[in-house]
């Protein structure tokens, strides 16, 4: 298995190495927002703070609190309905196959492929009409449409794991397509919601491109004022840096807390089964 | 095709038969809602868009008169679109490598039976769970040339302008602009490949773990060295991942935009421009919408390529 030419200290020490350089950022990140403003200089960049200071935490999460907030109200629904959208289609792609199933599923993954740029202005226009624009409930739609191709892939990945003998007994026991989606495919898809609601949450919350084309203001979601930070006055890094970690703080921990699931979904998103 | 086929069976077969063709109506039904809006907001969409690039719609107000390929002439002798197609390709081209070689690297780094191998593998994954946008502010300061990693190249002798360098190598006359690689994105390279290369360590890693010891222990009989075993043997196993990871890394490297909104915005002499952020300043800063619309025509057309292919074949696959 191993390779024996490689001795274990030479292995350890670039594993070692490489992980400094991956972690740099995260050490240059919290070092410098804990930084008064005053120390925060070109030449002391990689040195610790002489003393602690959370001033820039409160500084960054005045500002950025309403945006987080707006990231919230719009990444729970989001989130929500696009896994139950995605779980639905699945079910039918995977166990009521029809005709032309393959090729409909295949038309409809394209979605997940494409620049959102080519859609975007029709999307604008459209909004506009239904008076979703500028609102977070305009980019949970988004976020739910845009979102059914890579759901119900997985889902449909997920559910062909599941034996059709399963489903056949159900029906034989009387169950139709709503009846064995209940009993038998929702209590079997608790992990396929997890990581479909892991994806989904850190894809939303960290999306940019939506976020900074359908909203404006106070209705933007944290990662558009956190990019807005940097473009006020003078860059006060520190506060971009503790700004930065606020922002990404809540995708870090379902990271940190669920990477199995997250890594999964990774997986499951991008090899086809 | 087996499922279809079971399902046939059991259709003829069972006594219910009437129900269970109603049961497929629901199916269908259930699948309605979710067909119409992905026919909508993205064909209809792409379609509308494309009509929109065709269009004479540059100003504020919509303006729908047909007129052709102008707006393509347009971009395509324009020095920014031009700068643009060049940064894409090198990027991708360059970001690709990166991910593929420091993927594949530490996957086999990673799978040699170490300690903490869940302490590593954490570390090179992380960076995913990141938006491009926080990405992006680190590594603008990191990279500064005149801050972060600069500090000690300097030291060392060196020098590097990093993404404010707006040198071309080996800068080609073509059109408008110099052909060759602009060293400012080798920044913006760095950036992404940092956030990136968990997705191909993990694809990488799960073909390993693959690949039963059997076929790698008759390799060694054989009289093979580990890195025949390696070059011979494990890697044509692993080259269906390697197609999947061009591909997942192509389509996101042709649209990106995030990250170097965030990171450097064009730049100067437009050295770290994209067509995604081109489009997005000149659709809604500029208000030349027909423009937009054809730059984003252009944009789906090259992730196409890519794309289309490979979903075709992984359909017929499944048939």
């Amino acid at each position: 298995m191993a390779i024996r030419s490689f001795t274990r200290p030479i292995l350890y020490f670039l594993l070692i190495a490489l992980s400094c350089f991956y972690l740099m950022p995260v050490y240059v990140m919290i070092i410098t927002s804990l930084k008064p403003l005053e120390e925060v200089t070109l030449s002391q960049m990689w040195q610790l703070p002489t003393s602690f200071d959370f001033s820039s935490y409160s500084e960054a999460f005045t500002k950025l609190a309403p945006n987080l907030l707006n990231s919230f109200y719009l990444v729970i629904p989001a989130t929500l309905l696009s896994a139950l959208l995605g779980s639905l289609n699945g079910y039918v792609l995977s166990k009521w196959k029809f005709k032309g199933a393959n090729t409909l599923f295949t038309v409809i993954l394209f979605g997940m492929f494409i620049p959102y740029q080519s859609i975007l202005i029709p999307l604008i226009q459209f909004l506009r009409e239904i008076g979703l624009y500028n609102s977070i409930a305009g980019l949970v739609f988004v976020h739910v449409v845009y979102g059914i191709p890579i759901t119900t892939l997985m889902f449909r990945n997920f559910y062909a794991s599941i034996p059709d003998s399963m489903i056949e007994s159900a029906k034989i026991d009387g169950a139709g397509f709503l009846g064995v989606y209940r009993f038998i495919m929702i209590p079997l898809s608790i992990t396929g919601f997890v990581v479909v609601a892991i994806w989904q949450f850190t894809n939303i919350w960290n999306e940019f491109l939506f976020a900074v084309t359908i909203t404006t203001s106070d209705q933007q979601p944290v990662m558009v004022a956190l990019q807005n930070l940097s473009g006020s006055q003078i860059v006060q890094w520190n506060v971009q840096m503790a700004g930065a970690l606020l922002a990404a703080l809540p995708t870090l921990l379902v990271y940190i807390f669920l990477g199995k699931f997250f890594v999964k979904g990774l997986l499951a998103g991008s090899v086809k089964g | 095709m087996k499922t279809e086929t079971e399902m046939r069976s059991v259709t003829v077969s069972t006594r219910k038969k009437r129900s269970l063709t109603k049961d497929h109506m629901l199916a269908i039904g259930f699948l309605i809602p979710s067909i119409l809006l992905v026919g909508v907001f993205v064909y209809g969409f792409i379609g509308w868009t494309g009509y929109v690039s065709l269009s004479n719609w540059n100003s504020l107000v919509p303006d729908f008169s047909f007129v052709g390929l102008k707006n393509y002439l347009y971009l395509f002798s324009d020095f920014r679109f031009q700068a643009d197609l060049r940064n894409t390709f090198f990027f991708t081209i360059i970001f690709i490598l990166a991910v593929i070689v420091v993927g594949q690297f530490l996957a086999v780094l990673l799978d040699q039976k170490i300690q903490q191998e869940s302490l590593f593998r954490n570390i090179f994954f992380f960076p995913m769970a990141l938006s491009f946008v926080v990405t992006g502010v680190v590594w603008q300061w990191l990279l500064n040339p005149s801050t972060g990693v600069n500090l000690f190249l300097a030291k060392l002798g060196l020098d590097s302008k990093w993404y404010t360098d707006t040198t071309i190598f080996p800068a080609i006359g073509w059109g408008k602009i110099e052909f060759g690689i602009p060293i400012a994105m080798i920044a913006v390279v760095i950036a992404a490949v940092w956030q990136m290369t968990g997705f191909s360590v993990a694809m990488y890693l799960a073909g390993l773990r693959g690949v039963p010891e059997e076929v790698r222990e008759a390799a060694r009989m054989d009289g093979a060295n580990e890195f025949q075993v390696y070059w011979k043997i494990i890697m044509p196993i692993l080259r269906p991942i390697t197609v999947s990871v061009i591909i997942i890394m192509a389509h996101i490297s042709l649209k990106i935009f995030d990250l170097i909104y965030a990171m450097t915005g064009p730049g100067a002499n437009f050295v770290t421009d994209v067509p995604g952020v081109y489009m997005y300043e000149t659709t809604f800063r500029g208000n030349y919408y027909a423009n937009g619309a054809a730059i984003a025509v252009v944009m789906l057309l090259a992730v196409a390529i890519f794309i289309v292919p490979y979903l075709w074949s992984s359909r017929k696959g499944e048939a």
